[in-house]
């Protein structure tokens, strides 16, 4: 089942890549040349086997509902491309 | 003692020297210092030297010394640490472009369990881009060279870690491994790498790539300084709710002990096709090691593993799709300077931060998990990871540990595999079923081929068997000197330099 470009160019705007046209042209080979490789799963008989999708028992691990110290805003404002004293800056989501 | 002889101590012989006062802090960081100053232009292992912040760690060591307080126990030890652990108020990139100027606000768990030890944080080491790649050639920002032969890979994806030991660069250093990442690039370059079991070690901190798969662990010459520093970075944390809260034994403790009646699972088919000669020989001769030592040597088989790859190369994408999602350039890193709207600032911001591996994987994942392929994909996938974990289970219930190469060739040389994504990924063709399953694995070194590069010996254990792997890899350690090789930088960079200028007139 070969992936066309158009559908390599719908994933990417799912994962929110922008690729150019070589690169698209690039993706869309290798992504087909690994899905092909991968497909050999399916010579594995697995009718019946639960899928395992963390090596150990996760359960949920709660603690006391407490207030304790957080990162002060300024800090975790440090780090972002645009901000104000307050915010972080995105560029207009409505218009 | 000469700067050249103190960076070829053990980190334990460092640690006693400091303790009698025969070297002091200052003078073991320095003797570091010099050498990376000298030799790391040509290996390229580290992407940030904290000159200063080593230095001062190692006076302030030193006064506390003198004031005669108690020290942890890797008090005035160098560690270098894979960029993907979160240091703050050091920069903390995973070689990723994206990340070029991120300043974590906090610690690691891990890091915050090596200051406790009093160890001197003395740099953060060069990876593939969020680890991952099996070279160290994936980086956004550099590539590292083997110290053994600078043509050739370090392996990956802790490739600066682990050529950082292997160079004497650092005693110790930190790496992660997702699906051989500390492993194998231990076997490249001839040093001891070992993966705990998932859940042994703290993730807090650990920038997440495959959240089910990743593991922080040690690199380290030989075997006790690996299990010292497993010590002092292993245990539960309430701030990673996957951490086990399982007691962790005193590894240095019951080191020198060997396990009686050590019974030693040969997988066979992982030196059968495709692995190469001098590697099968090699490992061969340890099994013959271990079987002078009174080991029960058997052959076992693992049926599933050669679909550990392409089951790995569904999970750990669609794993890393999600978690890279957070990479939107808006709370740090790197954002695209122009754009239209809100989603097109997402869609630069990542098109320019990220390399193409990354972009690779966050596509494929992305597409495993996409409506109409998600039960093709994705859920064969973890049913396979199932199957995966019930062939070691089997084969754990004969055998105390599985034994084969760690990797199945040596260093490869530096753009051999890049273009081709699938001959990469084959490189993990050993390492990766241990991430799968959960379950814990070292490598050491067991040789050299003909052309002087290491091979590296895997061993493999149930979960939470740390300590019956490390007694197990002791035993074959104190056979063999394997360990106490170290390249010749001096000379390996003169070649290297000779038969560049050639190539080049």
């Amino acid at each position: 089942m070969a992936l066309t470009k158009e559908e390599v160019e719908k994933v990417a705007l799912l994962a929110r890549l922008r690729l150019s046209p070589d690169e698209l042209e690039l993706m869309t080979t290798q992504l087909n040349k690994i899905v092909e490789y991968v497909e050999q799963l399916r010579e594995v008989d697995t009718t019946d086997v639960e899928p395992l999708a963390h090596p150990l028992p996760v359960t949920n691990v709660f603690r006391r509902d407490e207030v304790r110290p957080s990162l002060p805003r300024e800090e975790a404002l440090r780090n972002a491309p645009d901000h104000d004293d307050e915010f972080f800056l995105v560029p207009p989501v409505l218009e | 003692m000469t700067a050249s002889e103190i960076v070829h101590l053990t980190a334990r012989q460092l640690r006693s020297l400091f303790e009698e006062g025969r070297l002091s802090a200052e003078e073991i960081v320095s003797a570091y210092l010099e050498r990376i100053r000298a030799y790391d232009r040509h290996v390229g292992a580290f992407l940030l030297v904290d000159e200063e912040g080593a230095l001062q760690q190692a006076r302030t060591l030193d006064e506390r010394k003198a004031r005669g307080e108690p020290l942890g126990p890797l008090a005035a030890v160098p560690v270098a640490i894979k960029d993907v652990l979160c240091t703050q108020g050091m920069r903390t990139t995973c070689a990723s472009r994206i990340l070029h100027n991120f300043v974590p606000p906090y610690d690691a768990t891990v890091i915050r369990k090596l200051r406790e030890a009093d160890a001197v944080l003395i740099g953060k080491t060069n990876m593939d881009e969020f680890a991952m790649g099996s070279s160290t050639e994936n980086s956004g920002f550099q590539i590292t060279r083997n110290p053994w032969d600078l043509d050739r890979a370090p392996g990956g994806s802790s490739g600066g870690s682990a050529a950082a030991v292997a160079a004497c660069f650092s005693p110790m250093a930190l790496g992660s491994d997702t699906g051989g990442s500390i492993r194998q690039p231990a076997a490249l370059c001839g040093v001891v790498g070992l993966k705990p079991t998932y859940g042994r070690v703290s993730r807090y901190g650990l920038v997440a790539f495959a959240s089910s798969l990743d593991q922080v662990g040690p690199f380290a010459w030989d075997v006790p300084d690996t299990a010292l520093l497993l010590q002092v970075i292993a245990g539960h944390d309430p701030m990673d709710s996957t951490s086990v809260e399982i007691e962790v034994p005193d590894y240095l403790a019951t080191l020198d002990q060997p396990v009686g009646g050590l019974r030693i699972g040969v997988v066979r088919e992982w030196l059968a096709d495709g692995v190469d000669e001098q590697v099968a020989k090699a490992v061969e001769q340890a099994i013959d090691v271990y079987r002078a030592l009174g080991a029960k040597i058997q052959d076992i088989t693992l049926p599933h593993s050669k679909y550990g790859i392409p089951a790995y190369y569904i999970v750990a994408p669609a794993e890393a799709s999600s978690n890279l999602a957070r990479y939107d350039g808006v709370h740090y890193g790197y954002r695209a300077a122009d754009y239209d709207d809100m989603v097109d600032m997402y869609c630069r911001t990542r098109a320019e931060g990220f390399g193409a591996e990354v972009k690779r994987r966050v596509m494929l994942g992305t597409y495993a998990l996409s409506a109409g392929y998600y039960e093709a994909y994705y859920l064969k996938a973890l049913k396979v990871r199932r199957v995966i974990r019930e062939d070691f289970d089997r084969a754990f219930e004969q055998v105390d540990i599985v034994l084969g190469p760690t990797s199945p060739t040596p260093a490869f040389r530096l753009g051999e595999r890049i273009d081709d994504p699938i001959s990469m990924y084959l490189s993990d063709v050993y390492t990766v079923t241990a991430n799968l399953a959960g379950i814990a694995g070292i490598s050491i070194p067991c040789g050299f081929t003909a052309d002087g590069l290491p091979v590296g010996l895997q061993l493999l254990a149930p979960p939470f068997e740390e300590e019956r792997l490390l007694r197990a890899a002791r035993m074959y350690e104190r056979e063999t000197n394997w360990h106490t090789r170290r390249p010749d930088l001096e000379r390996v960079v003169a070649q290297f330099e000779a038969k560049q200028s050639a190539s080049a007139g």
